[in-house]
């Protein structure tokens, strides 16, 4: 599998960048052919992932959040989101549906959602370090509609 | 993100507009729930015709209104909803709390 075009982003941890973020990284992976379909399974995967660093990874503090996105010659989209915030202490606990620390109208399905509408997901996490969440997702494309 | 609220007789219809994330979620909640408060309606109806994305947070968004309708003795009704954010509420078996139906094709 060979990366056939990558992309960096870093931006503050604001949620007025969720928007921005989804739309970005969709609009790379846009260059896959993707269905109206996948290209909101990956928009909705990523504000997930950009919801969980900026409410979970920095909380009440501002940070910033990068995002590392690449296309494979077998038509893969691969989307790295990483945090340097507060970490996940039990990474299999926080990915249990309905579970959050916050409460609130969270629902607690952000990485079920994630888990849902990707091929694959990751999570690396180290308290007090940060959280690093890598989503893979093969677009069938257009063609096949 | 933008909230239209009509009154009609017993009912409350939302019609929402725009993308719905944990950024726009917690603006247009305190204007629906304070429509709820004020006139206690019997049924709440969450037009989604116009919701261009939406992520996790209208499942937040659904659930808290679904726990403020019971509390005024209401149903909640969720239409319009695109394949993708049906999908989502799915997920989350909100089917279970109230009627949730998809845009029809046309």
């Amino acid at each position: 599998m060979k990366i056939i075009n990558e992309m960096k982003l870093c931006f503050d941890s604001r949620s007025v960048n969720e928007g921005f973020s989804r739309v970005a990284v969709s609009a790379f992976a846009a260059a896959l052919d993707p269905t109206v379909e996948e290209l909101s399974d990956i928009k909705t995967a990523v504000s997930e992932a950009v919801t969980n660093a900026i409410v979970h990874g920095y909380r009440e503090k501002m940070g910033k959040i990068y995002i590392t996105a690449a296309v494979t010659d077998n038509n893969t989209v691969r989307i790295r989101v990483r945090d340097r915030g507060a970490g996940i202490e039990n990474i299999e606990q926080a990915m249990q549906p309905l579970f959050t620390t916050l409460g609130g109208e969270r629902a607690g399905l952000g990485f079920a959602v994630m888990e849902s509408f990707m091929d694959k997901i990751k999570v690396r996490s180290k308290p007090g370090c940060g959280t690093t969440v890598t989503l893979e997702k093969h677009i069938l494309g257009k063609s096949t509609e | 993100m933008s909230a239209k609220i009509e009154y009609l007789k017993n009912e409350i219809r939302v019609r929402l507009d725009g993308e719905i994330d944990h950024h726009s979620a917690s603006i247009i909640r305190l204007s629906i729930d304070d429509a709820i408060i004020h006139k206690r309606p019997k049924s709440l109806v969450l037009d989604f015709g116009s919701v261009s994305f939406m992520d996790s947070s209208g499942i937040g968004l659904v659930m808290g209104r679904y726990k403020l309708m019971r509390t005024v003795g209401g149903k909640i009704k969720v239409q319009n909803l695109s394949p993708s954010a049906y999908k989502v509420m799915k997920l989350a078996g909100l089917e279970r709390l109230g009627e949730l139906k998809q845009k029809e094709v046309v």
